[in-house]
Protein backbone atom coordinates (compact mmCIF):
# COMPACT_ATOMS: atom_id res chain seq x y z
CA UNK A 1 0.00 0.00 0.00
CA UNK A 2 2.39 2.43 1.33
CA UNK A 3 5.87 2.65 -0.82
CA UNK A 4 6.76 5.92 0.69
CA UNK A 5 5.20 8.52 3.19
CA UNK A 6 2.32 9.55 1.58
CA UNK A 7 1.19 12.22 3.77
CA UNK A 8 1.29 15.57 1.98
CA UNK A 9 0.16 18.84 3.26
CA UNK A 10 -1.03 21.18 1.15
CA UNK A 11 1.36 23.95 1.67
CA UNK A 12 5.04 23.04 1.68
CA UNK A 13 6.92 24.01 4.72
CA UNK A 14 10.97 23.58 4.36
CA UNK A 15 12.26 20.06 6.16
CA UNK A 16 14.37 22.83 8.62
CA UNK A 17 11.52 24.86 9.76
CA UNK A 18 10.13 23.87 13.63
CA UNK A 19 6.66 22.75 13.43
CA UNK A 20 4.49 24.72 14.93
CA UNK A 21 1.86 23.77 17.38
CA UNK A 22 -1.82 25.67 18.88
CA UNK A 23 -2.55 25.62 22.30
CA UNK A 24 -4.80 22.86 22.12
CA UNK A 25 -1.52 20.57 20.83
CA UNK A 26 -1.62 17.99 23.85
CA UNK A 27 -5.67 17.98 23.66
CA UNK A 28 -5.70 16.63 20.30
CA UNK A 29 -3.15 13.85 20.93
CA UNK A 30 -5.41 12.98 23.74
CA UNK A 31 -8.35 12.47 21.70
CA UNK A 32 -6.70 10.45 19.55
CA UNK A 33 -6.18 12.29 16.46
CA UNK A 34 -4.63 11.67 13.31
CA UNK A 35 -2.06 14.52 13.19
CA UNK A 36 -0.50 16.31 10.24
CA UNK A 37 1.51 18.98 9.06
CA UNK A 38 -0.41 21.51 7.54
CA UNK A 39 1.35 24.95 6.99
CA UNK A 40 4.16 24.55 9.01
CA UNK A 41 1.56 23.64 11.50
CA UNK A 42 1.20 20.31 13.65
CA UNK A 43 -2.78 19.92 13.36
CA UNK A 44 -5.55 17.38 13.65
CA UNK A 45 -6.78 15.90 10.20
CA UNK A 46 -9.16 13.76 11.71
CA UNK A 47 -10.46 12.15 15.21
CA UNK A 48 -13.07 9.96 14.77
CA UNK A 49 -13.02 10.01 10.82
CA UNK A 50 -13.48 12.57 8.04
CA UNK A 51 -17.02 11.08 7.10
CA UNK A 52 -18.09 11.19 10.54
CA UNK A 53 -17.30 14.51 11.13
CA UNK A 54 -18.41 15.74 7.83
CA UNK A 55 -21.70 14.52 8.67
CA UNK A 56 -21.87 15.86 11.89
CA UNK A 57 -21.43 19.35 10.76
CA UNK A 58 -24.12 18.73 8.05
CA UNK A 59 -26.60 17.74 10.42
CA UNK A 60 -25.60 18.62 14.06
CA UNK A 61 -21.93 20.72 14.45
CA UNK A 62 -18.82 20.24 14.83
CA UNK A 63 -15.86 21.75 16.90
CA UNK A 64 -12.47 22.52 15.02
CA UNK A 65 -9.44 23.94 16.36
CA UNK A 66 -8.50 26.96 13.70
CA UNK A 67 -5.53 28.33 15.70
CA UNK A 68 -3.13 28.14 13.33
CA UNK A 69 -4.89 30.70 11.09
CA UNK A 70 -3.32 33.94 11.17
CA UNK A 71 -4.64 37.58 12.72
CA UNK A 72 -3.05 40.88 11.59
CA UNK A 73 -3.97 43.99 12.96
CA UNK A 74 -4.56 47.22 11.31
CA UNK A 75 -4.89 50.12 13.53
CA UNK A 76 -4.82 54.20 13.40
CA UNK A 77 -6.24 57.16 11.29
CA UNK A 78 -4.70 55.33 8.04
CA UNK A 79 -5.78 52.14 9.00
CA UNK A 80 -9.32 52.16 6.02
CA UNK A 81 -6.69 53.71 3.85
CA UNK A 82 -4.21 50.87 3.91
CA UNK A 83 -6.92 47.84 3.92
CA UNK A 84 -8.31 49.20 0.75
CA UNK A 85 -4.75 49.66 -1.41
CA UNK A 86 -4.00 45.71 -0.78
CA UNK A 87 -7.24 44.06 -0.50
CA UNK A 88 -9.98 43.59 -3.68
CA UNK A 89 -13.05 43.77 -1.64
CA UNK A 90 -14.40 47.04 -0.23
CA UNK A 91 -14.21 47.84 3.24
CA UNK A 92 -15.49 51.61 3.17
CA UNK A 93 -18.61 49.55 3.00
CA UNK A 94 -18.24 47.86 5.91
CA UNK A 95 -20.33 48.83 9.48
CA UNK A 96 -18.41 48.36 12.45
CA UNK A 97 -18.85 45.13 13.90
CA UNK A 98 -19.18 43.91 10.28
CA UNK A 99 -16.92 41.17 7.97
CA UNK A 100 -16.05 40.85 4.43
CA UNK A 101 -14.23 37.53 2.50
CA UNK A 102 -12.33 39.59 0.46
CA UNK A 103 -8.65 39.13 -1.37
CA UNK A 104 -4.77 40.45 -0.28
CA UNK A 105 -3.16 41.31 -3.62
CA UNK A 106 -0.40 41.60 -5.43
CA UNK A 107 0.37 44.41 -8.19
CA UNK A 108 -0.49 42.07 -10.88
CA UNK A 109 -4.14 41.33 -9.60
CA UNK A 110 -3.38 37.79 -8.04
CA UNK A 111 -3.64 36.21 -4.68
CA UNK A 112 -1.15 36.91 -2.10
CA UNK A 113 -3.68 35.23 0.31
CA UNK A 114 -7.59 35.37 0.66
CA UNK A 115 -8.86 36.76 4.25
CA UNK A 116 -11.74 37.39 6.22
CA UNK A 117 -11.89 41.45 7.11
CA UNK A 118 -13.43 42.89 10.53
CA UNK A 119 -14.32 46.37 10.47
CA UNK A 120 -13.59 47.12 14.62
CA UNK A 121 -13.86 51.02 14.47
CA UNK A 122 -13.23 53.31 12.12
CA UNK A 123 -9.50 53.16 13.06
CA UNK A 124 -9.00 49.63 13.80
CA UNK A 125 -9.43 46.48 11.37
CA UNK A 126 -8.82 42.84 12.62
CA UNK A 127 -7.38 39.97 9.05
CA UNK A 128 -8.05 37.05 9.54
CA UNK A 129 -5.45 34.98 7.01
CA UNK A 130 -4.19 31.77 5.88
CA UNK A 131 -1.65 29.99 8.60
CA UNK A 132 0.98 28.86 5.66
CA UNK A 133 0.86 32.48 4.52
CA UNK A 134 0.64 34.85 7.45
CA UNK A 135 4.38 36.10 7.80
CA UNK A 136 4.35 36.51 4.07
CA UNK A 137 0.70 38.65 4.16
CA UNK A 138 2.48 41.00 6.94
CA UNK A 139 5.58 41.44 5.33
CA UNK A 140 3.28 41.90 2.45
CA UNK A 141 1.31 44.84 4.10
CA UNK A 142 3.92 46.49 5.96
CA UNK A 143 5.52 47.15 2.27
CA UNK A 144 2.64 49.09 1.41
CA UNK A 145 1.81 51.16 4.34
CA UNK A 146 1.87 54.59 3.44
CA UNK A 147 -0.49 55.62 5.19
CA UNK A 148 1.15 55.47 8.82
CA UNK A 149 -0.97 52.56 9.66
CA UNK A 150 0.10 50.13 12.60
CA UNK A 151 0.27 46.97 11.32
CA UNK A 152 0.60 44.34 13.58
CA UNK A 153 1.68 40.43 13.20
CA UNK A 154 -0.99 39.32 15.82
CA UNK A 155 -1.28 35.45 15.18
CA UNK A 156 0.50 34.73 18.67
CA UNK A 157 -2.14 36.91 21.07
CA UNK A 158 -5.00 34.81 19.36
CA UNK A 159 -6.45 31.25 19.66
CA UNK A 160 -9.50 30.44 17.10
CA UNK A 161 -12.27 27.43 17.33
CA UNK A 162 -14.65 27.44 14.77
CA UNK A 163 -18.49 25.98 15.97
CA UNK A 164 -20.50 24.76 12.90
CA UNK A 165 -23.65 23.42 12.40
CA UNK A 166 -26.87 23.71 12.32
CA UNK A 167 -27.03 23.58 16.09
CA UNK A 168 -23.69 26.11 16.47
CA UNK A 169 -25.73 28.56 17.77
CA UNK A 170 -27.61 26.45 20.41
CA UNK A 171 -24.56 25.25 21.61
CA UNK A 172 -22.45 28.46 21.87
CA UNK A 173 -25.83 30.48 23.11
CA UNK A 174 -25.42 27.95 26.42
CA UNK A 175 -22.34 29.43 27.11
CA UNK A 176 -22.85 33.50 26.28
CA UNK A 177 -25.15 36.46 27.62
CA UNK A 178 -24.32 37.59 24.22
CA UNK A 179 -27.27 37.54 22.08
CA UNK A 180 -26.32 35.74 19.25
CA UNK A 181 -29.56 35.75 17.28
CA UNK A 182 -28.49 39.57 16.84
CA UNK A 183 -25.35 38.86 15.45
CA UNK A 184 -26.16 38.38 12.00
CA UNK A 185 -24.30 36.50 9.52
CA UNK A 186 -21.05 37.87 8.69
CA UNK A 187 -20.87 40.55 11.38
CA UNK A 188 -19.42 39.70 15.07
CA UNK A 189 -19.48 41.16 18.74
CA UNK A 190 -17.05 40.97 21.79
CA UNK A 191 -18.73 39.24 24.39
CA UNK A 192 -17.58 36.66 26.79
CA UNK A 193 -17.66 32.69 26.04
CA UNK A 194 -17.40 30.91 29.28
CA UNK A 195 -16.39 34.44 31.06
CA UNK A 196 -13.55 34.70 28.65
CA UNK A 197 -13.73 37.89 26.76
CA UNK A 198 -14.03 36.82 22.82
CA UNK A 199 -14.57 38.07 19.50
CA UNK A 200 -17.96 36.32 18.37
CA UNK A 201 -18.03 35.98 14.82
CA UNK A 202 -20.80 34.50 12.54
CA UNK A 203 -18.53 33.34 9.81
CA UNK A 204 -17.12 30.08 8.79
CA UNK A 205 -15.75 27.82 6.25
CA UNK A 206 -18.69 25.04 5.82
CA UNK A 207 -21.15 26.22 4.50
CA UNK A 208 -23.23 25.60 7.70
CA UNK A 209 -24.25 28.48 10.01
CA UNK A 210 -22.05 28.69 12.60
CA UNK A 211 -19.57 30.86 14.66
CA UNK A 212 -15.60 31.35 14.92
CA UNK A 213 -14.48 32.71 18.24
CA UNK A 214 -11.15 34.35 18.86
CA UNK A 215 -9.44 35.03 22.17
CA UNK A 216 -6.43 34.77 24.33
CA UNK A 217 -4.34 31.30 23.81
CA UNK A 218 -4.19 30.67 27.50
CA UNK A 219 -7.93 29.82 27.89
CA UNK A 220 -7.98 27.17 24.64
CA UNK A 221 -8.26 24.05 26.70
CA UNK A 222 -11.15 26.08 29.03
CA UNK A 223 -13.21 26.79 26.16
CA UNK A 224 -12.25 23.55 24.37
CA UNK A 225 -13.63 21.68 27.32
CA UNK A 226 -16.26 23.76 27.92
CA UNK A 227 -17.53 23.73 24.41
CA UNK A 228 -17.41 20.02 24.15
CA UNK A 229 -19.33 19.37 27.46
CA UNK A 230 -22.10 22.24 26.10
CA UNK A 231 -22.03 20.39 22.68
CA UNK A 232 -22.13 17.03 23.42
CA UNK A 233 -26.24 16.25 24.27
CA UNK A 234 -26.53 17.71 20.71
CA UNK A 235 -24.16 15.46 18.92
CA UNK A 236 -21.70 18.00 18.08
CA UNK A 237 -17.82 16.59 18.18
CA UNK A 238 -14.08 17.53 17.29
CA UNK A 239 -13.58 17.84 13.42
CA UNK A 240 -9.78 18.22 11.99
CA UNK A 241 -8.96 19.82 8.90
CA UNK A 242 -10.32 16.53 6.70
CA UNK A 243 -13.54 17.19 7.38
CA UNK A 244 -12.67 21.34 7.29
CA UNK A 245 -11.57 20.20 3.59
CA UNK A 246 -14.71 18.43 2.41
CA UNK A 247 -17.38 20.51 3.47
CA UNK A 248 -15.41 23.71 2.26
CA UNK A 249 -15.00 21.93 -1.06
CA UNK A 250 -18.38 20.33 -1.03
CA UNK A 251 -19.87 24.33 -0.53
CA UNK A 252 -17.70 25.63 -3.63
CA UNK A 253 -15.17 27.41 -1.51
CA UNK A 254 -11.83 28.48 -2.59
CA UNK A 255 -8.69 27.01 -0.99
CA UNK A 256 -5.32 28.85 -1.09
CA UNK A 257 -2.48 27.34 -2.94
CA UNK A 258 -5.39 24.90 -4.98
CA UNK A 259 -8.51 27.42 -6.40
CA UNK A 260 -6.39 30.71 -5.73
CA UNK A 261 -3.00 31.68 -5.85
CA UNK A 262 -0.23 34.43 -7.21
CA UNK A 263 -1.00 33.56 -10.62
CA UNK A 264 -4.93 33.56 -10.08
CA UNK A 265 -7.37 36.25 -10.41
CA UNK A 266 -10.75 37.06 -8.63
CA UNK A 267 -12.60 37.17 -12.05
CA UNK A 268 -10.92 33.55 -12.87
CA UNK A 269 -12.04 32.08 -9.72
CA UNK A 270 -15.51 33.24 -10.05
CA UNK A 271 -14.50 35.96 -6.94
CA UNK A 272 -16.04 38.82 -8.93
CA UNK A 273 -18.55 39.24 -6.15
CA UNK A 274 -14.97 40.53 -3.64
CA UNK A 275 -13.51 42.40 -6.93
CA UNK A 276 -15.12 46.00 -6.41
CA UNK A 277 -13.77 48.08 -9.20
CA UNK A 278 -15.32 51.07 -8.13
CA UNK A 279 -12.84 51.58 -5.14
CA UNK A 280 -9.98 51.65 -7.35
CA UNK A 281 -7.25 52.22 -7.79
CA UNK A 282 -5.65 49.28 -5.36
CA UNK A 283 -3.20 46.91 -5.92
CA UNK A 284 -3.08 45.29 -9.01
CA UNK A 285 -6.86 47.15 -10.07
CA UNK A 286 -4.79 48.36 -13.01
CA UNK A 287 -4.33 44.99 -14.39
CA UNK A 288 -8.06 43.47 -13.28
CA UNK A 289 -9.83 46.37 -14.89
CA UNK A 290 -7.68 45.19 -18.34
CA UNK A 291 -8.54 41.61 -17.97
CA UNK A 292 -12.20 42.03 -17.26
CA UNK A 293 -11.70 44.28 -20.39
CA UNK A 294 -10.04 41.88 -22.45
CA UNK A 295 -11.58 38.55 -21.56
CA UNK A 296 -10.15 35.66 -19.49
CA UNK A 297 -8.46 32.43 -20.71
CA UNK A 298 -9.85 30.43 -18.02
CA UNK A 299 -12.28 30.29 -15.34
CA UNK A 300 -12.66 27.72 -12.30
CA UNK A 301 -15.72 25.51 -12.62
CA UNK A 302 -17.40 22.78 -10.41
CA UNK A 303 -17.65 19.37 -12.01
CA UNK A 304 -18.95 15.75 -10.98
CA UNK A 305 -18.10 12.39 -11.54
CA UNK A 306 -20.46 10.51 -13.23
CA UNK A 307 -19.14 7.48 -12.77
CA UNK A 308 -16.96 5.79 -9.63
CA UNK A 309 -13.92 6.91 -9.86
CA UNK A 310 -12.01 10.15 -7.86
CA UNK A 311 -11.17 13.12 -9.44
CA UNK A 312 -8.56 14.59 -7.87
CA UNK A 313 -6.11 17.49 -7.38
CA UNK A 314 -3.93 17.83 -10.01
CA UNK A 315 -5.58 15.55 -12.38
CA UNK A 316 -5.91 16.74 -15.88
CA UNK A 317 -9.57 17.63 -17.09
CA UNK A 318 -9.47 17.16 -20.73
CA UNK A 319 -12.43 18.31 -23.05
CA UNK A 320 -12.39 16.73 -26.51
CA UNK A 321 -9.77 14.34 -25.81
CA UNK A 322 -7.13 18.03 -25.63
CA UNK A 323 -5.92 18.60 -21.71
CA UNK A 324 -8.14 21.69 -21.23
CA UNK A 325 -6.71 22.23 -17.43
CA UNK A 326 -6.15 20.52 -14.13
CA UNK A 327 -7.91 19.88 -10.70
CA UNK A 328 -7.26 21.89 -8.50
CA UNK A 329 -9.49 20.03 -5.80
CA UNK A 330 -11.49 16.75 -6.02
CA UNK A 331 -12.69 14.27 -3.77
CA UNK A 332 -15.59 12.83 -2.53
CA UNK A 333 -18.57 15.10 -1.36
CA UNK A 334 -19.69 12.70 1.66
CA UNK A 335 -22.60 15.05 2.23
CA UNK A 336 -24.02 14.98 -1.47
CA UNK A 337 -22.78 11.21 -2.14
CA UNK A 338 -21.05 12.13 -5.40
CA UNK A 339 -17.61 12.72 -6.62
CA UNK A 340 -16.73 16.48 -7.11
CA UNK A 341 -13.83 18.86 -7.52
CA UNK A 342 -12.82 22.30 -9.17
CA UNK A 343 -11.37 22.99 -12.11
CA UNK A 344 -9.47 25.85 -14.63
CA UNK A 345 -11.33 25.25 -18.49
CA UNK A 346 -11.19 27.98 -21.08
CA UNK A 347 -14.48 30.39 -20.92
CA UNK A 348 -15.51 28.68 -23.57
CA UNK A 349 -15.87 25.22 -21.86
CA UNK A 350 -17.55 26.44 -18.84
CA UNK A 351 -21.02 26.17 -19.10
CA UNK A 352 -23.07 23.90 -16.88
CA UNK A 353 -23.95 20.45 -18.38
CA UNK A 354 -20.80 20.57 -20.73
CA UNK A 355 -19.63 16.98 -20.91
CA UNK A 356 -15.51 16.53 -20.08
CA UNK A 357 -13.52 14.05 -18.92
CA UNK A 358 -10.87 13.71 -15.90
CA UNK A 359 -7.78 11.59 -16.79
CA UNK A 360 -7.55 9.14 -14.20
CA UNK A 361 -4.11 6.94 -13.73
CA UNK A 362 -4.15 7.06 -17.75
CA UNK A 363 -7.94 6.51 -18.70
CA UNK A 364 -10.33 8.68 -19.28
CA UNK A 365 -13.66 9.17 -16.92
CA UNK A 366 -16.66 11.01 -17.74
CA UNK A 367 -17.85 14.11 -15.77
CA UNK A 368 -19.51 17.08 -16.48
CA UNK A 369 -19.89 20.77 -15.27
CA UNK A 370 -22.36 21.53 -12.68
CA UNK A 371 -23.21 24.57 -10.82
CA UNK A 372 -21.09 25.83 -7.97
CA UNK A 373 -21.60 25.78 -5.24
CA UNK A 374 -22.43 21.80 -4.89
CA UNK A 375 -23.92 22.40 -1.96
CA UNK A 376 -26.06 25.18 -0.02
CA UNK A 377 -27.34 25.04 3.23
CA UNK A 378 -31.54 24.77 3.41
CA UNK A 379 -32.28 28.11 4.70
CA UNK B 1 -4.53 -7.89 16.30
CA UNK B 2 -2.48 -9.02 13.75
CA UNK B 3 -3.30 -13.22 13.07
CA UNK B 4 -0.55 -15.47 13.85
CA UNK B 5 -1.40 -17.33 10.97
CA UNK B 6 -0.73 -14.57 8.17
CA UNK B 7 1.97 -13.20 6.25
CA UNK B 8 3.21 -9.80 5.83
CA UNK B 9 4.76 -7.13 3.61
CA UNK B 10 6.54 -3.45 4.31
CA UNK B 11 3.93 -2.31 2.47
CA UNK B 12 1.08 -3.62 4.49
CA UNK B 13 -0.70 -6.37 2.74
CA UNK B 14 -1.05 -9.76 4.32
CA UNK B 15 -1.37 -12.98 2.24
CA UNK B 16 -3.04 -16.31 4.54
CA UNK B 17 -2.01 -18.98 2.47
CA UNK B 18 -4.04 -22.52 2.67
CA UNK B 19 -2.62 -24.99 0.36
CA UNK B 20 -2.25 -23.71 -2.87
CA UNK B 21 -4.48 -20.96 -2.44
CA UNK B 22 -3.93 -17.73 -0.84
CA UNK B 23 -5.92 -14.78 0.68
CA UNK B 24 -5.03 -11.37 0.15
CA UNK B 25 -6.17 -7.85 2.16
CA UNK B 26 -4.30 -5.00 3.55
CA UNK B 27 -3.30 -4.68 7.36
CA UNK B 28 -5.33 -2.92 9.92
CA UNK B 29 -2.40 -0.27 10.78
CA UNK B 30 -3.42 0.36 6.46
CA UNK B 31 -6.77 1.12 7.06
CA UNK B 32 -6.20 3.18 10.21
CA UNK B 33 -3.45 5.45 7.90
CA UNK B 34 -5.77 5.50 5.07
CA UNK B 35 -9.06 6.72 7.01
CA UNK B 36 -12.57 6.75 5.57
CA UNK B 37 -12.22 4.00 2.68
CA UNK B 38 -14.87 5.39 -0.04
CA UNK B 39 -13.71 3.40 -3.08
CA UNK B 40 -12.06 -0.49 -3.95
CA UNK B 41 -10.61 -0.31 -7.59
CA UNK B 42 -9.90 -4.80 -7.67
CA UNK B 43 -8.32 -6.87 -10.97
CA UNK B 44 -9.97 -9.06 -13.00
CA UNK B 45 -10.22 -12.84 -12.24
CA UNK B 46 -7.35 -14.26 -14.19
CA UNK B 47 -4.81 -11.38 -14.05
CA UNK B 48 -1.53 -12.88 -13.17
CA UNK B 49 0.26 -11.04 -10.68
CA UNK B 50 4.30 -11.30 -9.23
CA UNK B 51 5.48 -10.09 -5.96
CA UNK B 52 5.54 -6.47 -5.17
CA UNK B 53 3.25 -5.78 -8.23
CA UNK B 54 -0.17 -3.30 -8.10
CA UNK B 55 -3.19 -5.27 -8.44
CA UNK B 56 -5.88 -2.47 -7.53
CA UNK B 57 -6.24 0.73 -5.67
CA UNK B 58 -8.13 1.67 -2.11
CA UNK B 59 -9.44 5.08 -2.16
CA UNK B 60 -10.02 6.61 0.77
CA UNK B 61 -11.98 10.50 1.57
CA UNK B 62 -8.18 11.90 1.39
CA UNK B 63 -5.66 10.19 -0.80
CA UNK B 64 -5.66 6.79 -3.35
CA UNK B 65 -3.34 3.97 -2.78
CA UNK B 66 -2.06 1.45 -4.72
CA UNK B 67 -2.18 -2.16 -3.95
CA UNK B 68 0.82 -4.71 -4.05
CA UNK B 69 0.69 -8.13 -4.30
CA UNK B 70 2.77 -9.93 -1.45
CA UNK B 71 3.08 -13.33 -3.92
CA UNK B 72 2.76 -14.57 -7.13
CA UNK B 73 0.06 -16.10 -8.77
CA UNK B 74 -3.25 -16.05 -10.38
CA UNK B 75 -6.16 -14.40 -9.02
CA UNK B 76 -9.22 -16.55 -8.73
CA UNK B 77 -11.78 -15.08 -7.16
CA UNK B 78 -12.14 -10.76 -5.79
CA UNK B 79 -14.85 -9.74 -2.97
CA UNK B 80 -17.94 -8.76 -4.33
CA UNK B 81 -18.89 -7.23 -1.08
CA UNK B 82 -16.32 -4.35 -1.32
CA UNK B 83 -18.08 -2.77 -4.08
CA UNK B 84 -21.12 -1.79 -2.18
CA UNK B 85 -19.56 -1.33 1.47
CA UNK B 86 -16.33 -0.16 0.50
CA UNK B 87 -16.45 1.23 4.67
CA UNK B 88 -15.69 -3.17 5.28
CA UNK B 89 -12.04 -2.29 4.98
CA UNK B 90 -12.26 -0.27 8.28
CA UNK B 91 -14.24 -1.84 9.90
CA UNK B 92 -13.28 -5.98 9.28
CA UNK B 93 -9.33 -5.22 7.30
CA UNK B 94 -8.39 -8.94 8.28
CA UNK B 95 -11.62 -10.35 7.49
CA UNK B 96 -14.89 -9.91 5.92
CA UNK B 97 -12.67 -7.40 3.89
CA UNK B 98 -10.38 -9.57 2.38
CA UNK B 99 -9.52 -8.23 -1.42
CA UNK B 100 -8.78 -11.65 -3.66
CA UNK B 101 -8.21 -14.74 -3.98
CA UNK B 102 -5.09 -16.49 -6.07
CA UNK B 103 -3.90 -19.74 -7.15
CA UNK B 104 -0.25 -19.42 -5.39
CA UNK B 105 2.00 -19.89 -7.81
CA UNK B 106 4.57 -21.23 -5.67
CA UNK B 107 3.22 -22.04 -1.62
CA UNK B 108 6.31 -21.49 -0.09
CA UNK B 109 7.01 -18.07 -1.56
CA UNK B 110 4.85 -16.54 1.54
CA UNK B 111 6.92 -17.82 3.76
CA UNK B 112 9.85 -14.96 2.78
CA UNK B 113 7.43 -12.40 4.38
CA UNK B 114 7.18 -10.85 8.06
CA UNK B 115 5.24 -13.13 10.43
CA UNK B 116 2.90 -11.24 12.54
CA UNK B 117 5.14 -10.49 14.95
CA UNK B 118 7.98 -9.66 13.06
CA UNK B 119 5.16 -6.92 11.39
CA UNK B 120 3.94 -5.79 14.68
CA UNK B 121 7.60 -4.75 15.51
CA UNK B 122 8.23 -2.60 11.66
CA UNK B 123 5.17 -1.24 12.73
CA UNK B 124 6.10 -0.28 16.01
CA UNK B 125 9.43 1.18 14.34
CA UNK B 126 7.36 3.13 12.18
CA UNK B 127 5.27 4.60 14.46
CA UNK B 128 8.13 5.85 16.64
CA UNK B 129 9.82 6.78 13.32
CA UNK B 130 6.60 9.12 12.61
CA UNK B 131 6.55 11.06 15.50
CA UNK B 132 9.89 11.58 15.94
Amino acid sequence: MFRRNNEKSSVTTPATAEVRKTALNSIHRQLGAKMVNFGGWDMPLEYSGILAEHEAVRTRAGLFDVSHMGEIEIRGPGALGLVQLVTCNNAANLAVGQAHYSGLMTSRGTFVDDLLVHKISDTHYLLCVNAGNQDHDFEHIVEHNKFDAKAENAGPRYSQLAIQGPRAKDILQRLTPAPLDSIHYYHFAFGKVSGIDCLIARTGYTGEDGFEIYFAPEHSEKLWSDLTHAGQPAGMIPCGLGARNTLRLEAGMCLYGHEIDDTTTPWEAGLGWICKMEKAPFLGSDVLALQKKDGLTRKLIGFEMLDKRIGRDGYPVLINGQEAGRVTSGGPAPFLKKNIGMAYVPPKSTAVGTDVSIGIRGQSEAARIVALPFYKRPQ
Amino acid sequence: MYPKDYRYTKEHEWVKVDGSNGTIGITDYAQHELGDVVFVEMPKVGTQLKPRQSFGTIESVKAVSEIFSPVSGEVTETNPALAGSPELINKDPHGAAWLIKVKLADPKEAAGLMDAAAYEAYIAAQAKEHSA
